[in-house]
């Protein structure tokens, strides 16, 4: 039984069947890649499994209940976190606050009206989300206006802000998408080191194959909205069936 | 049928108006993306056009009549319009009591003149700023003109009479059978509805059947992409403005003689024009018209005296109160379209 | 101090000086002096200042920190204001009771107005906010909900007022114009030194007390960690909600905090003057306080108590500078340019003030988007740097 269980899901936009009965298990504690050619369905996946799209038939189950129906934050609230393809931060705000945001939401909850409490009452917020900048090596920029940061350090802070969460299943949607080398690189790393240091369930979407073979432990081959193969990586990378889904699109 | 029917028609000309500016507000905002609050004041600067234009051709010089003495005695002052004098008091006479029809022409230039400047000088700077910013400034702009109106035209409404053919009533009653004088309706309410009806059927036509039509259709569907295909957009749209403002300075131009016009007029409809844009649909052209009647139409039958029995006074805020039932029920509007200033 | 740091603490300071000074600061022109035109020292502007401080901080609270822009809130102003004469006329003059019942019913009115227009957001909130202000308007108008009822509400067009046959069951033989258990609004001291003149009113002290109040809750506010969500939702609502934040009641509950501001600055202009009339409510009065607080700095603590001062001041010495004035001041000129000038400068002065709003309005969108504060701030940071640059010239030639 993994922590997140897709069954059966079809999601229909008018006459285009963009998921077929999509069937899959994320294990607790692995790194799930799902991949596919363009157009294949992978984000409406995704967005099936944070509560922007709902299924048009079938089952989300994470850790036992079902996320459909659920709004983003509810489903953050269980323990999903996601990030996003272009980085989603609070981009007028400083690094620090960022983080801060992101601290109180985990303790607090969906909504807590804090009205006239002072910040200097919160020090265990603010230690909390200093030492996940220390961590992520971006403490000297937490007075930094967050929207000023490069493509990859906001990515770096956008999944901080996931981390300091505990979240127990990280969504990451194409997390290298539009980077240079060395920040694909550096992500590479970064993920690794999240991924060996804590005990979390990734879900990663990814179009770069170099970025899914260095991180995953299973993978999903999605072509035509429907799963092709699953498979652990040695198998997915020999299989001629990947290899003509792929081919269409490397021609 | 003899209840619903004047209702019904009461509500028509309040309704092309509002259709009329709500039509121009929605091509403005599918197009440039922008919240104009100054829209109402192009409503208002048409119906002065009218006032000025009845002005203009009532321009007359003085004589003195000697066969005929005031109270005083003296010899009689008699005021000769220029135009009569010219053309003979009948094609004259005739020009003057036209002055209302003849200002469709007259602000056309005017109306254009107006829309380019203010698409150029002012709201072309703010495409890529908040909307709050658009709505701040362009309330600015509204508030300018109208105090320039009423510095030039003084605060009370002028009256600007239709030509006199018009100014009877048909008797619709009469007409379909009832008892006459029950359902009567002035000949110029007609006349601004059948206007209306013609300006908003051309505005439809022009954008299906033309291929500027087509081009602005597809920019206001996805700016970046017609931008793509090497096609000038900006000066399309910002003809589109033009004829914009031409198509609300027209509404004001034929309103004149239903409300007299004053300065104010253009603030007083443009919330209600706002109000009719959204229940429509952001974006919805044919929302926009269709919403703009249903309103009219609505406040009218607000108005009888049956319902005002019933709830006095509902007339004042029936708009209001559909307008927030519509967006409750319908967030996007009756005709909107998903995606269109969602955030 | 009080839970502030360094810099907020100064800033409150200075807002308390400013108040409490205020009477000796702006009658800062002997009374005979020809600037004595420009003294705003006057009771009924001083109040005026205060009252729309506090309006446009309410204001600032949602439109500055979540980037709602309300064009509605005149609404709330409107019902403060009826809420407190209504207490007049039942109870007494005293304006505790008053002042409480605005801030109620105003903040009541705003959890209805605000829950239904929170549905949407962007330009469709503007909207709706401007749709429920214009039907309150003509509600208020044609006193709607009293002739339902068949009483008297509003009052209508005339406005609500009082009258001797009112109820007043506290009244006794207590005061008979507002006051605060038995210390009037009107009362006032006047200190001649000189040829200086101030006026120390006692209503305007209190309207300054309130604002103070209104300040600090205003900065711990922005500095809470409530504040912070509310600046989270301007900035990025879909990372607000995968963060596992509801933005709905955040959006709400400053909403209905800034209508409460509102409502309190409704009340206080009854308490001040004990009438109330629905002209109060209409949309072009809430384009004003989005003025103000934009003149002044969106977002900026200070900022809205500047613009909601600047336009007040404007709006009273524009409107009450009269043909004979502009003759007086362009009279060194030839006299066919004096005419031209005294022409030209009527379109902007006497009735002519709100063509100066509207330029004022054009003007500071245009070239001052971050309002009074900014330009402070950048002026500043110009001089600091021609003053680097002077010390770096100087400091070359020594070398």
């Amino acid at each position: 039984m993994g922590i997140l269980e897709v069954k059966n899901v079809n999601k229909r936009f008018g006459g285009l069947q963009a998921l077929g009965d999509v069937n899959l298990s994320v294990k607790e504690n692995s790194c799930h890649a799902i991949i596919g050619p363009n157009g294949a369905g992978k984000s409406t996946l995704l967005n099936c499994f944070v509560g922007k799209l709902i299924p048009d038939t079938g089952s989300v189950m994470f850790d036992g209940q079902s996320v459909l129906g659920r709004t983003p934050y509810e489903i953050n609230q269980m323990g999903i976190s996601r990030v996003f393809q272009t980085p989603e931060i609070f981009g007028d705000l400083t690094v620090l606050e960022n983080m801060l945001i992101a601290c109180f939401a985990k303790r607090d909850g969906a909504f807590r009206m804090h009205a006239v409490e002072n910040m200097h009452n919160e020090r265990d917020i603010v230690e909390k989300a200093e030492h996940m900048l220390e961590e992520m090596g971006m403490i000297d920029q937490k007075d930094d206006h967050s929207a000023s940061m490069s493509r990859g350090n906001k990515r770096r802070l956008e999944i901080a802000m996931c981390l300091s969460q505990d979240p127990r299943l990280l969504l990451l949607d194409e997390p290298t998408a539009g980077m240079a080398r060395a920040d694909t690189n550096n992500t590479i790393d970064l993920l690794k080191q999240i991924k060996d240091e804590r005990d979390i369930t990734i879900a990663i979407i990814e179009h770069d194959m170099h970025v899914v073979f260095s991180l995953a432990d299973r993978i999903t081959v999605l072509a035509q909205g429907t799963p092709l193969v699953e498979d652990d990586p040695e198998n997915i990378k020999g299989n001629p069936k990947v290899r003509e889904a792929y081919l269409g699109e490397a021609a | 049928m003899d209840v619903i029917l004047p209702q019904i028609l009461n509500g028509l000309d309040k309704g092309s108006a509002y259709a009329l500016i709500a039509l121009g507000l929605t091509l403005i905002f599918g197009t440039l993306g922008v919240v104009n609050f100054a829209h109402g004041a192009l409503f208002m600067i048409g119906a002065f056009c009218s006032v000025s234009l009845s002005r203009i051709l009532n321009l007359s010089y003085v004589t003195e009549d000697p066969t005929q003495t005031d109270f005083l005695g003296k010899p009689l002052k008699v005021e000769t319009p220029y135009l009569e004098a010219w053309f003979g008091p009948e094609f004259g006479g005739a020009l003057i009591d036209w002055s209302v029809p003849l200002a469709i022409l007259f602000s056309i230039p005017i109306m254009i003149l107006v829309g380019l400047v203010m698409e150029r000088g002012l709201i072309k700077h703010f495409y890529k700023r908040p909307h709050a910013d658009q709505i701040l400034v362009t309330f600015g702009l509204a508030i300018i003109l109208q105090e320039l109106v009423r510095g030039i035209y003084g605060a009370n409404p002028i009256q600007t009479p239709a030509p006199d053919m018009f100014r009877g009533s048909i008797d619709f009653g009469a007409m379909l059978g009832f008892d006459p004088n029950v359902i009567i309706y002035p000949y110029w309410r007609m006349i601004y509805f059948f206007f209306s009806a013609v300006v908003i059927g051309g505005v439809f036509a022009f954008l299906q059947f033309t291929t500027f039509g087509m081009v602005v259709r597809a920019g206001m569907a996805d700016r970046e992409t017609v931008g793509l295909l090497g096609i000038n957009i900006d000066r399309r749209f910002t003809i589109m403005f033009a004829i914009a403002a031409v198509v609300a300075g027209w509404a004001g131009v034929m309103y004149a003689p239903i409300n007299a016009p004053n300065y104010h007029m253009g603030m007083d409809f443009l919330v209600l024009s706002f109000v009719v844009v959204v229940v429509g649909g952001m974006g919805s052209l044919p929302g926009a018209v269709a919403a703009g009647f249903l309103l009219g139409i609505l406040e009218s039958f607000a108005s009888m005296t049956a319902v005002k029995e019933i709830l006095d006074g509902i007339d004042q805020i029936i708009i209001y109160l559909v307008a927030i039932i519509i967006l409750l029920t319908r967030p996007r509007g009756l005709m909107g379209k998903k995606g269109v200033m969602e955030d | 101090m009080l839970g502030l740091n360094k810099k907020d603490t100064s800033l409150l300071m200075f807002v308390v000086a400013l108040s409490l000074f205020a009477p000796i600061i702006l009658n800062i022109f002997p009374k005979d002096s020809g600037f004595a035109f420009f003294n705003g020292g006057y009771p009924d502007l001083m109040q005026r200042f205060a009252i729309f401080g506090i309006f446009a901080i309410g204001f600032n609270i949602l439109f500055g920190l979540t980037g709602y822009l309300s064009f509605g809130h005149a609404a709330f102003l409107g019902v403060g204001s009826y809420a407190a004469v209504w207490m007049f006329k039942l109870l007494n003059y005293n304006i505790l009771p008053a002042l409480i019942l605005s801030v109620v019913v105003a903040g009541l009115v705003s959890v209805v107005i605000g829950w239904i227009s929170l549905r949407r957001s962007g330009i469709y909130f503007s909207i709706l906010t401007l749709a429920f202000a214009q039907m309150m308007y003509a509600i208020a108008y044609s006193d709607l909900f009293g002739r339902w009822m068949g009483i008297t509400l509003t009052n209508g067009e005339t406005g609500l007022q009082i009258y001797n046959n009112d109820p007043q069951i506290l009244l006794g033989n207590g005061p008979t114009s507002p006051h605060l258990f038995g210390l009037e609004m009107g009362a006032r001291k006047v200190l001649s030194i000189g040829p200086w003149e101030f006026v120390f009113p006692v209503g305007y002290y209190l309207c300054a007390i309130l604002l103070i109040l209104s300040f600090y809750l205003s900065i711990r506010i922005f500095r809470s960690p409530f504040g912070l969500m509310l600046r989270a939702i301007k900035s990025n609502q879909t990372r607000m909600s995968y963060t596992g934040l509801n933005s709905k009641p955040y959006t709400l509950a400053a909403f209905v905090i800034s209508g409460m501001y509102a409502g309190l600055a409704g009340g206080l202009l009854a308490a001040m003057d004990p009438l109330a009339g629905a002209e109060r409510m209409y949309w072009t009065e809430s384009g004003a306080v989005v003025i103000m607080t934009i003149l002044g700095g969106v977002g900026t603590l200070i900022g809205p108590i500047l613009g909601a001062g600047t336009i007040k001041y404007m709006e009273n010495i524009i409107s009450k500078m009269n043909e004979k004035l502009l003759h007086d001041w362009f009279s060194f000129l030839p006299e066919s340019l004096e005419y031209a000038m005294v022409w030209l400068a009527s379109w902007f002065t006497g009735e002519g003030w709100h063509m100066t709003q509207g330029v004022l309005f054009m003007l500071v969108i245009i070239f001052l988007p971050g309002g009074l504060v900014q330009g402070g701030q950048k002026l500043a940071s110009r001089f600091r740097r021609n003053k680097a640059d002077d010390t770096a010239t100087n400091a070359t030639p020594a070398e």
